[in-house]
C-alpha cells in the first residue's frame, strides 16, 4: 500500500448520490486479470456526456473526489478504488461512504474521507464556483481542510488505520505477526465445521 | 443484557481485538471465482506465499461464463483459465465450467453443506450476504482482502453495528420472499444498513423456506448492510442434514446443540430496529435506478417532484429508464426477461415460475430467458420436467451462471431494452450500457414474459 501522509490539492465535484460501483466501472472492465489498465473505464457511461465534470478541463488534474451521499454502493469491486487511483485520485470525500468501498479504498492507500453532510454541501457548492480551491487532507494529524472557505473538520479514520496509511503497512506481514495467535484458535475450532477437500 | 445473534457469531470468530483497532476475525469458509481473484492469486505468487487453509477455501466459475454454446471471447477465456490454473497451483478444489457441481458461488456452498448456521463467510463478491440465511456472518469483500485471506485465513474488521427488521404476519397472496426484501428497501433505503448487520426476524421470516431465506439475505448489500441474517431453526436444520459436507453422526448432534444457543436472546437490544406488517406487503416492480426506487406493482411511475430529498435522482433515473411520471406500472411493455442470478435461481424460483407459465406462451417479441443456478438446480429441474415447460412456453433454457445480472458475460441487453429481471441490481448500465432493468420476483418475471408488460400471474 502507498504510504499517505497528507493530501493537498483540487477537487472534482460529483453531486450525485448512491454513485454506485458499476457506474465507477463497469463490469466489462472486470474481464482484465491484471490490476492496472483501469483508469481509462472510469465513470465510463457518465464521460460519454459532454457536460459530465470529468470532461470539464478546469477539474483536469484533481486529486480529491468530492461525492453525494452513499458514494460506492453496490458490487465490492476493487477494481473500483483502481479506477480512481489511476485516473490520479488520492481522496474521496462523501456524507457517507459504501462499507466495502470504504475497505477497498484502505488497502490501496485513497483515502476515505467521510463529513458531515452539510460540509460535503458546502465543499460541493465551493468547488463548483472555484475549480481552483485547494483542500488539505492530514492523515497525520487527522484534519481536514479548505481554508479559504473556512472549512476544518476532524478526520474520522482510527489511530490504527492512521497509522497503516501513514507507514503504507502491508496488510498481510501486519496480520502474520500474529500467526501463533491464528493457530492458536485454529486449534479450538469445532469438529463440526466443513471443509471442501 | 442479552446477545445478538450477529454478536454471538462475531464473538466467537476473533482471534484477536484490541482498543482502537480492528478485530482480527478468522473466516471458516473463503469461496472464490474468476473476477475478483487473478489479482489476489499474482500477489500471493509475488510474496511467495501459499493459501493457508486450501480445505476451507472453494472456487467455481459463474460470473464470466457463458451459459450456452458459445465460446467466451478470448479475454475471458483467460480469466477463466486463470481461475484454472490458480486453483491447481495453490491446491484448491474448483468447480469449472461443465463440472456436476459447478454454479452461482452462492448457490453452491449451501446445496454442498458447506453454508452451515455459526460460520464465518467471505467472498469477492458482494451478495456474499446470501449465506447469512443459515446463521451465519457472510460478506463480500474486496480483491486485497481475497489475497489476505487466502494467505492468514483472516480478516480485520471492525465489529459491525447491529439492527433489526422484523416482519409479521402471513404474506399475501401472491406476495414472495424477493417483495420482502423489496418492500424492505423501498422503506429502509440504499444506505439504511450501512455500518450494520441486518437480523431479519418475525413470523413472516420464520414461514419462509431457505431458499426464500436466502434471497432475503442476498440483498442486504441492496440496502447498504454489511451483511444480513437469520436465526437458525428448524427448517434451517432440516436443509443442511444430510448434505454432503453437513456434520454427521454424534458432530451432526453436537453442531444442532450449539446451532440451537445462536439465536439473539429476548432481552439483547439493537442499535435500530424496524417493524414491518406482512399485509402491507405487495407483489413489487423497480421502476428506477437503485433497488429502493421501487413501487408495487398496483402503482404508477411516481412524480419525481413529490419525492423531496429524492427528486433530483428520480427524474435522472427516470430520464434514463425513459419512462413518465403517472404512467402504471401494468402499461410497461418489456423486451426481455431474465430468470436467474444468486437473487432467484433455485430450485423454488423455478417451480414458482414454471407454474405460472405452464402451457402459456412468451409474448411476441418478449425475449425470455432461466438460467438455473447451478448445474446441480439445473438437473433438479429437468428431473421435475420444468425444462420443458419452459421450452414449450418459448422461454430459453441455460446451463448455470450469473448470466444476465451483470453484463460482463455474453448475456446482455442492447441499449434501450428493457428487462424484468429476477436479479438484485437495477443501476445504470448493470445488464449492459444503456439497459433498463426492472427488478421483480420469479412469479412477476413469469407472468410479465407471458403479458408482455409487468403483470402478476393472477392478470393472465
Amino acid at each position: 500500500m502507498r504510504q499517505t501522509t497528507r493530501i493537498t490539492g483540487r477537487a472534482m465535484p460529483v453531486d450525485r448520490a448512491n454513485v454506485d460501483t458499476d457506474q465507477i466501472i463497469p463490469a466489462h472492465w472486470l474481464k482484465n486479470v491484471g490490476r492496472t489498465g483501469y483508469g481509462a473505464g472510469l465513470f465510463e457511461a457518465w464521460r460519454k456526456d459532454p457536460s459530465f465534470v470529468i470532461n470539464d478541463p478546469r477539474y483536469k488534474g484533481a486529486t480529491i473526489l468530492v461525492a453525494g451521499p452513499n458514494f460506492g454502493s453496490g458490487s465490492s469491486r476493487e477494481h473500483a478504488v483502481w479506477a480512481l487511483d489511476e485516473y490520479g485520485f488520492r481522496a474521496v470525500i462523501s456524507s457517507k461512504l459504501a462499507d466495502i468501498f470504504k475497505g477497498n479504498s484502505l488497502k490501496m492507500g485513497l483515502v476515505p474521507v467521510e463529513l458531515p453532510a452539510e460540509v460535503v454541501t458546502k465543499l460541493l457548492r465551493a468547488v463548483e464556483k472555484d475549480p481552483s480551491l485547494e483542500i488539505t487532507i492530514d492523515v497525520e494529524r487527522a484534519t481536514v481542510e479548505a481554508p479559504a472557505i473556512g472549512v476544518r473538520e476532524t478526520l474520522r479514520l482510527d489511530e490504527f488505520t492512521r497509522t497503516r496509511l501513514r507507514e503504507g503497512l502491508d496488510d498481510i506481514a501486519l496480520t502474520l505477526r500474529y500467526s501463533d495467535d491464528i493457530a492458536r484458535f485454529e486449534a479450538k475450532r469445532p469438529g463440526w465445521l466443513p471443509r471442501v477437500s | 443484557m442479552g446477545t445478538t445473534l450477529s454478536n454471538k457469531v462475531w464473538d466467537r470468530h476473533v482471534v484477536r481485538s484490541a482498543p482502537g483497532e480492528p478485530d482480527l476475525v478468522y473466516v471458516d469458509l473463503h469461496l472464490v471465482h474468476e473476477v475478483t481473484s487473478p489479482q489476489a492469486f499474482d500477489g500471493l505468487r509475488l510474496a511467495g506465499r501459499r493459501v493457508r487453509r486450501p480445505d476451507l477455501t472453494l472456487a467455481t466459475m459463474d460470473h464470466n461464463v457463458a451459459t450456452n454454446d458459445i465460446a467466451p471471447e478470448p479475454i475471458s477465456a483467460i480469466q477463466i483459465d486463470t481461475m484454472g490454473r490458480n486453483a491447481k497451483e495453490f491446491g484448491l478444489v474448483c468447480f469449472p465450467t461443465g463440472h456436476p457441481d459447478q454454479g452461482i458461488v452462492h448457490v453452491i456452498a449451501p446445496q454442498l453443506g458447506l453454508t452451515e448456521p455459526g460460520m464465518t463467510i467471505v467472498c469477492g463478491d458482494s451478495h456474499t450476504a446470501t449465506h447469512g440465511a443459515f446463521g451465519s456472518i457472510a460478506w463480500g469483500i474486496g480483491t486485497s482482502e481475497v489475497e489476505h485471506v487466502l494467505a492468514t485465513q483472516t480478516i480485520w474488521q471492525t465489529r459491525p453495528g447491529t439492527m433489526a427488521v422484523t416482519v409479521d404476519g402471513d404474506l399475501p397472496r401472491g406476495v414472495w420472499a424477493k417483495d420482502v426484501i423489496l418492500g424492505i428497501i423501498s422503506r429502509i433505503g440504499v444506505s439504511g444498513g450501512v455500518g450494520a448487520i441486518i437480523e431479519y426476524r418475525g413470523s413472516t421470516i420464520r414461514a419462509l423456506s431457505m431458499e426464500g431465506r436466502m434471497t432475503v439475505c442476498n440483498m442486504s448489500i441492496e440496502a447498504g448492510a454489511r451483511a444480513g441474517m437469520i436465526a437458525p431453526d428448524d427448517t434451517t436444520f432440516a436443509y443442511v442434514e444430510q448434505r454432503k459436507h453437513a456434520p454427521k453422526g454424534a458432530e451432526w448432534q453436537r453442531a444442532l446443540d450449539d446451532w440451537r444457543s445462536l439465536a439473539t436472546d429476548p432481552d439483547a437490544k439493537f442499535d435500530r430496529e424496524i417493524r414491518i406488517d406482512a399485509r402491507d406487503l405487495r407483489p413489487y416492480v423497480s421502476w428506477g435506478t437503485n433497488p429502493a426506487q421501487t413501487v408495487t406493482i398496483d402503482d404508477r411511475v411516481p412524480d419525481p417532484a413529490a419525492l423531496g430529498e429524492g427528486a433530483e435522482a428520480a427524474a435522472r433515473a427516470l430520464t434514463y429508464m425513459d419512462l413518465k411520471a403517472g404512467t402504471p406500472i401494468r402499461d410497461i411493455p418489456v423486451d426481455a426477461v431474465f430468470l436467474g442470478s444468486c437473487t432467484n435461481s433455485r430450485i423454488e424460483d423455478l417451480r414458482v415460475a414454471s407454474d405460472v407459465v405452464r402451457g402459456k406462451h412468451v409474448r411476441k417479441g418478449v425475449r425470455a430467458m432461466v438460467v438455473p443456478g447451478s448445474m446441480l438446480v439445473k438437473l433438479e429441474a429437468e428431473r421435475e420436467g420444468l425444462d420443458r415447460v419452459f421450452a414449450e412456453a418459448g422461454f430459453e433454457w441455460r446451463s448455470a451462471g450469473c448470466s444476465m445480472c451483470l453484463g460482463m458475460n455474453p448475456d446482455v441487453l442492447s441499449p434501450g431494452e428493457r428487462c424484468a429481471s429476477t436479479s438484485n441490481r437495477n443501476f445504470e448500465g448493470r445488464q449492459g450500457p444503456g439497459g433498463r432493468t426492472h427488478l421483480v420476483s420469479p412469479a412477476v418475471a413469469a407472468a410479465t414474459a407471458i403479458a408482455g408488460h409487468f403483470a402478476i400471474p393472477e392478470d393472465l
